[in-house]
């Protein structure tokens, strides 16, 4: 459906909205916990899509309907590739990098299931933004 | 071009090739798409094709020989199973790809640019492909291989024969 | 489970790291243990926070404190009096250099965060794929505007004062680009995206159009609106498949949107835009050869006068901007024109992304504010040179561009400062080299890049180019003379002066460059026939390497010229100076301990 107008587009972005308070501060009103990966060319030959492809499948045996897996682009960590950022409802974004292997297992059975955050593989934020 | 392009044997994509340059509106415009698009079919563009793809577009086919020479995109040799591209950017250069295409050109017994004789392997130096935080980087038909070592070399050559069944 | 109040993170940078922060990583466990609060704090170790300088770096989460310059003694009191009593130990906290104010929160500290992304403000933060969430994060709002509040004349006046300055490599002010383009009369127009990143070592491009393609099909329909063409091409190089595709799906969704197509938001404006393939020719970054390879033909540049603002496709009034430009767009409509001159320096406004790639610690891409030292990139958001080894140089511009030297490393970038010190901006390859780079090797493998990608249309550039090359190549085997570098001094002035378009015009400039910072250099390869990095091939000499060998003592035996030095069970040393690479240690040795050139 074609937008027609400037609060057309606003209507559709206050829908939205939600998401950017839960990825910028990590504020939202429902539980749904966000996990990014860096699907940018370096991040895929880094072997983000087997991480991507893992999460899924992780998530999808463990039933965890609020885990919900989101591809982005590339978040210029390029020396710590593949990353992937989890956005929980009420707490800071986290990124790790160089997620390979039993980092993804753990990724859901530490960080998400049991609220620990992995040892080692924390990136930090070096930047702000426009937005 | 040591071996004759056939085209009996490539009927079914000529259709295709015929029915891709029929979308094209600007005819004389679409001559580096239509190559692409005879590139990705054929996986190389010998004169025979060349000649046939300037026909349908009404072009002079030196014009089209012009820009498939031009262009470091288009090959006019039949390429090996597995192209092997080494990247040649800079990040590359200086983490020390020249050892890597050495490894590969002496593992292979080719130099740059030629196949094998069993048709499997062409080694091939591309320019930067964007990937420099994994420099030196090769990159083997699609799949890209990062921070690459001269060691390394045996093994991604077994990995592709081992593919192959060979 | 217990739950974890708190997290200690520990800086697990390199340069942190060399200041002892992962014995602080045990300390502070050990410490928590003592205490028994091993069950409610964790200490984590990060990856880097990009303020090097400041390390040893410790943030408590998520009380979003942030200690700097952390020793070894400070660790008890960051646990009894943070920890225990949740009292913030002032000493420790950033000082602001100027005003010296105390700043705890990480957060307040955005100047600390030395990068800003504008360009690159989705990048990693939306799925591209979903234009959803492009709205969601204020996407197509500066479009809305634009067509319905704002007349082209605005926009183009808003763009200009921003500041606004091509990021492709020449630097020409954007806004004045759309207003010549809108001048001339004509039925139809054009604005065409340059996607087709050449330089060897830059991918912010890629980056973009794989991570926020919708920024770009935005501006360049405010473009559109803006010199009164109703069809934009993006021009991309076919290396780039995935970026191709995300391009695809986002340009579907917006047609899909009515955010393209005819009447958009109902302005009667209408604008659509496809995809042009490139097919690997550097040329075709210089606009007009970029227009002959959109109509189909061989990228050959052509004279300017007439610009493609006046004269471009199909002989139509074009405007050619570059992707990280376009990037920039949507912002500076929807915050203002004021925003955006505000970040920057005099002449140079907003930001610049870097590719930021060779022998440093945090390779990546990265985006600061005009006016950034070298040095606060390439040591803070870098984390310096791989293995500790000394900073030699820094190549930016790419094959266009120069070497930056230790000398410049306090230079604020903008693009007069940087072509003051005899390199340029170019699209925002930013190469680091240590000590183990040799320069000469490295003007050598410029030109023969760019002796290669030359179109051969102008003949300072398809002989010049070729000729410099192999005077390179020829120091670089040790055969050069002394004449050489006159030679390719002047040579590199005449290719300058006379070459038809960008590519020639600075090609010679690394070979410049380097003859200006490194002469020691080139002189070492034609007169001591060395290269002092030992990068050259043909100039290297016989090594031995301190791991493997054991003493034996068989090569100083054999060396015809007594130039390997040591004593029995020790290791042995070989005085390159004079070593005539016979090869004769390298054969006697049967510990592999002997390294060939």
């Amino acid at each position: 459906m074609p937008i027609k107008s400037l609060d057309e587009l606003r209507k559709i972005r206050e829908d939205q909205v939600k998401k950017v308070k839960l990825r910028e501060s990590g504020e939202s009103g429902d539980t749904t916990i966000e996990v990014l990966v860096g699907m940018a060319t370096c991040g895929i030959a880094a072997g983000s899509r087997e991480v991507l492809n893992k999460l899924v499948d992780l998530i999808g045996e463990k039933s965890l309907d609020n885990v919900k897996v989101i591809q982005v682009g590339c978040m210029g960590y390029c020396h710590s590739e593949p990353t992937v950022q989890i956005n929980t409802p009420g707490k800071e974004p986290i990124i790790y990098g160089n997620v390979k292997g039993n980092v993804v297992d753990d990724i859901i059975e530490k960080h998400i299931l049991n609220n620990e955050i992995l040892d080692d593989h924390v990136l930090i934020k070096t930047f702000n933004s426009a937005l | 071009m040591s071996e004759v392009f056939e085209f009996d044997k490539a009927t079914e994509k000529l259709k295709l090739l015929d029915a891709f340059i029929e979308t094209q509106s600007a005819k004389d415009e679409a001559v580096i798409s239509v190559l692409h698009k005879a590139q990705s079919l054929f996986g190389y563009l010998p004169s025979e094709l060349q000649l046939h793809v300037a026909r349908k577009l009404d072009v002079p086919a030196a014009k089209v020989y012009g820009v498939v020479s031009f262009y470091s995109f288009f090959t006019q040799e039949k390429r090996g199973d597995y192209t092997i591209n080494i990247c040649m950017g800079t990040a590359c250069f200086v983490k020390g790809i020249d050892k890597v295409m050495t490894e590969f050109s002496n593992q292979l017994g080719i130099k740059n640019k030629e196949t094998t004789a069993d048709g499997l392997f062409t080694l091939n130096d591309v320019r930067c492909i964007g990937a420099c935080g994994l420099a030196p980087v090769v990159m083997i038909n699609d799949k890209v291989y990062g921070h690459v070592k001269a060691e390394d070399v045996g093994q991604i050559i077994m990995d592709c024969k081992e593919q192959k069944g060979v | 489970m217990a739950t974890q109040r708190t997290h200690i993170m520990v800086c697990g940078g390199t340069g942190c790291v060399s200041s002892n922060s992962l014995e602080m990583v045990d300390s502070l466990k050990t410490k928590l243990i003592e205490k028994g609060y091993q069950d409610e704090i964790t200490v984590i170790k990060t990856g880097c926070f990009g303020f090097c300088g400041q390390g040893p770096i410790i943030k408590i989460h998520p009380d979003n404190v942030f200690y700097v310059k952390v020793g070894m003694d400070d660790i008890d009191e960051i646990i009894d009096e943070h920890i225990i009593k949740g009292r913030t130990v002032s000493r420790l906290l950033y000082k602001e250099p100027e005003t010296h104010r105390t700043l705890p929160k990480h957060d307040d500290m955005s100047f600390y965060k030395k990068q800003y992304r504008i360009a690159l403000r989705n990048c990693g933060l939306i799925n591209p794929e979903d234009i959803n969430e492009y709205i969601a994060f204020g996407g197509y709002e500066a479009l809305g505007m634009a067509l319905t509040e704002y007349t082209p004349e605005k926009v183009i006046e808003i763009v200009k004062e921003s500041g606004l300055r091509g990021r492709g490599g020449g630097g020409f002010s954007t806004g004045l680009k759309w207003e010549y383009t809108r001048k001339p009369p004509s039925d139809q127009k054009y604005v065409i995206c340059n996607a087709d990143e050449g330089d060897p070592g830059a991918f912010m491009d890629r980056s973009i159009l794989e991570g926020d393609p919708h920024s770009i099909i935005e501006a360049m329909t405010i473009a559109g609106y803006a010199i009164g063409a109703s069809e934009g091409i993006v021009y991309i190089r076919a290396e780039y498949p995935l970026a191709i595709k995300r391009l695809e799906v986002a340009l579907d969704q917006a047609r899909e949107f009515g955010l393209l197509g005819k009447n958009i938001f109902e302005s009667g404006f209408s604008f659509d835009i496809h995809i042009k393939l490139g097919a690997g020719a550097f040329v075709c970054g210089e606009e007009t050869a970029l227009i002959h390879s959109v109509e189909g033909s061989r990228g050959e540049p052509t004279k300017k006068p007439p610009f493609p603002s006046v004269e471009g496709y199909h002989k139509k009034p074009t405007s050619v901007n570059n992707v990280e430009t376009f990037a920039n767009i949507p912002p500076i409509l929807t915050k203002g024109a004021e925003w955006f001159h505000s970040i920057g320096t005099e002449k140079s406004k907003g930001t610049k992304v870097f590719a930021l790639a060779g022998k440093i610690n945090n390779v990546g891409l990265v985006e600061v504010p005009m006016g950034t030292t070298l040095r606060e990139i390439i040591y803070d958001i870098g984390g310096g040179i791989i293995d500790g080894k000394a900073f030699k140089a820094v190549q930016t511009g790419g094959p266009s561009g120069g070497v930056i030297t230790t000398a410049d490393l306090d230079t604020p970038i903008d693009y007069e400062s940087l072509k003051a010190i005899g390199s340029m901006m170019g699209s925002g390859g930013m190469i680091v080299m240590d000590e183990d780079d040799c320069m000469v090797n490295i003007a050598k493998f410029y030109l023969d890049f760019t002796q290669d990608e030359s179109c051969g249309k102008c003949t300072p550039c398809r002989l010049g180019t070729k000729r410099m090359f192999e005077i390179l190549e020829r120091i670089t085997e040790g055969k050069g003379t002394m004449e050489d570098i006159e030679r390719l001094r002047s040579l590199g002035h005449a290719i300058k002066d006379s070459a038809l378009c960008g590519l020639g015009q600075t090609a010679p400039n690394p070979v410049l460059s380097t003859l200006d910072y490194f002469y020691d250099e080139y002189i070492a390869h034609i007169v001591d026939k060395k290269c002092p990095a030992g990068a050259c091939k043909a100039l290297a000499k016989y090594k031995i390497n301190p791991v493997k060998c054991i003493g034996c003592s068989a090569c100083a035996r054999v060396c015809p010229v007594n130039c390997i030095a040591g004593k029995p069970k020790e290791k042995y040393v070989i005085d390159e100076d004079q070593c005539i690479s016979c090869g004769a240690c390298f054969t006697a040795c049967r510990f592999d301990a002997v390294i060939k050139p």
